[in-house]
């Protein structure tokens, strides 16, 4: 297969690259060791810490030391702002269902965290990023409820449920708004022209649905294909626009919605459950009664039992850890800046961003085609008539 | 571990979306574009079918043509033979016939002209037997004019008589 071949190229490059780096950092305390002494150490510190808090919305002042891992975590961690740069950010309507009923408000009120609120019901706190995920708390909820001593109520946070249009929210609706919008026109351009070659965006995806048709769904699940291509070319284009808005670093994109673990849940959800409202007859011989001698049965009906969750837990694993780790990667990298605490090392990172970059390209379209190949696959399996 | 649990908020809020996304897709781009893309194909395969087709109808019609052609030639050879066969032997009857009918205008004209001249002759005879009595009356006539002169002839013919 060509991917292999690919792969092998990439890790030739990766090693390349990789000595480039460690050369570069051993000359790197001799040569620039001027250049910081030159530099006054402080103002550099304050600049770079500045510039993070500008990057990842950290509301600390430019004296606070710099935590790779804060930031690298309320990056990948959703929230309740859309941070833009600077103090610039976009807040985000919050919407808690509370015992005593919805309670709809702005996220400016929180004021980065600085403020609380009385809200009709509760005053609520913004707890974020790392002194969050510290408590042990189930359904990760940033929004808390103070009580009457000023303290945060955990009894009646737990009460408190959190639907909030947070960040990854947000860009999964954008990224959804997208997916209409360029459907559509791909849709229209084939009413327009009926039987005519394609052409424009039309053009650019008719490859990719061919693709997904040809190489995916007729394979793997036979002539019934064509009742789950809309699903699959669902999957497939919500997860590779998701993931693709993912690598943009502002606005529209930027948010870790492919690597949250909801989102992929979600869809490894939709995948378990369509194979098997979807599974024949063979599909449940196979798993309540297995071709095995009828003593075997106490071992193989929980371990067939337990396929169907496992597969669709694979796939939630697997997106939601391939995007995760780029997102982490790129932002570790990023960090080197600021760690090291010198522009110099910036060319290095930026040459490992972009590298990286283009992996995670790569990625986005491997993992999009991976999810919807197993669910291929999955449904295949369920809907196999001969046996 | 905040990282790997799934917070019900986004949990709902994506399976509401994934659905409506699916159900508006389906709706609004899967339906046209594959069936677009479906019938496209169809079109195109029997577009290459019928090209095949025309191609076969095409090397069919150009031999049956060559057959055609052949034939025609041959026809029109035939044709032609014949014309040259027939204007011959048209030429050589008229030829024959000409021929036949000037001997037999020649024949016609010897007789014609044979008769002319029996008639020419006849005629001439009668002249000439008219003209000599009348020569023989002039004559007679000037000789009968005078007295002994008659006597003369008339026994110039008692004679002949006579010898007779």
């Amino acid at each position: 297969m060509d991917c292999n071949q690919v792969f092998v190229l990439k890790v030739k490059k990766v090693i390349f690259v990789f000595t480039l780096l460690i050369a570069f950092l051993s000359i790197r305390n001799d040569t620039f060791a001027q250049v910081e002494s030159a530099v006054s150490p402080d103002s550099v510190v304050a600049e770079s810490a500045h510039a993070v808090s500008g990057e990842h919305g950290a509301t600390e002042h430019g004296e606070e030391k710099f935590e790779p891992t804060k930031v690298i975590m309320e990056h990948i961690a959703d929230s309740h702002v859309w941070h833009l740069w600077g103090h610039t950010s976009i807040p985000l309507p919050v919407i808690l269902y509370t015992s005593g009923g919805l309670e709809v408000f702005s996220s400016a009120n929180f004021h980065h965290g600085e403020h609380d609120y009385q809200g009709k019901y509760n005053k609520y706190r913004l707890v974020t990023g790392l002194k969050q995920s510290m408590t042990k708390d189930m359904f990760n909820k940033n929004i808390k409820v103070v009580g009457a001593d000023g303290q945060i109520d955990e009894a009646a946070s737990d009460t408190v449920i959190d639907f909030s249009i947070t960040k990854n929210v947000a860009a999964m609706f954008i990224a959804i708004a997208l997916i209409v919008i360029v459907f559509s026109a791909v849709a229209a351009g084939y009413k327009k022209r009926v039987g005519k070659a394609p052409k424009g965006l039309q053009s650019f995806f008719e490859p990719v649905i061919i693709f997904v048709r040809d190489d995916i769904a007729k394979p793997n699940i036979g002539h019934t294909y064509a009742k789950f291509m809309p699903y699959l070319l669902t999957i497939f284009f919500f997860i590779l626009f998701n993931n693709l808005l993912g690598l943009v670093p502002i606005f529209p994109g930027s948010a870790n919605v492919t690597g949250n673990i909801a989102l992929t849940f979600v869809m490894a959800t939709a995948t378990m459950l369509v194979v098997n409202l979807n599974g024949n007859k063979y599909y449940w011989k196979h798993i309540l009664t297995p071709d095995v001698p009828w003593w075997l049965y106490p071992i193989m009906i929980p371990v067939e039992l337990i396929g169907i969750i496992s597969k669709p837990f694979a796939l939630m694993v697997r997106l939601f850890a391939n995007i995760t780790a780029g997102h982490i990667i790129v932002l570790s990298l990023i960090s080197l800046i600021f760690i090291f605490k010198t522009l110099a090392i910036a060319p290095v990172s930026v040459a490992f961003v972009l590298f990286m970059d283009v992996l995670e390209l790569l990625v986005a379209f491997l993992q999009a085609f991976i999810f919807t190949l197993l669910s291929a696959l999955f449904i295949g399996m369920a809907v196999e008539e001969h046996h | 571990m905040e990282l790997v649990t799934p917070s019900i908020g986004l949990v709902f809020w994506t399976a509401l979306a994934f659905i409506c996304l699916l159900v508006l897709l389906r709706k609004l781009a899967w339906k046209p574009i594959l069936g677009a893309i479906h019938d496209r194909e169809q079109s195109i395969d029997e577009a290459l079918n019928k090209a095949e087709l025309a191609k076969q109808e095409m090397t069919r019609l150009t031999a049956q043509n060559q057959d055609l052609m052949q034939q025609a030639r041959a026809e029109r050879d035939e044709i032609l033979k014949e014309a040259k066969t027939l204007k011959d032997s048209i030429l050589n009857e008229a030829k024959k016939q000409a021929q036949i009918e000037g001997a037999k205008l020649i024949e016609k004209a010897k007789i014609e002209i044979e008769n002319q001249k029996k008639v020419a002759l006849a005629e001439v005879k009668g002249q000439v037997s008219t003209l000599s009595l009348e020569i023989a009356e002039r004559i007679l006539r000037n000789q009968l004019d005078d007295k002994a002169k008659q006597e003369a002839l008339v026994a110039n013919l008692l004679k002949d008589v006579e010898l007779n």
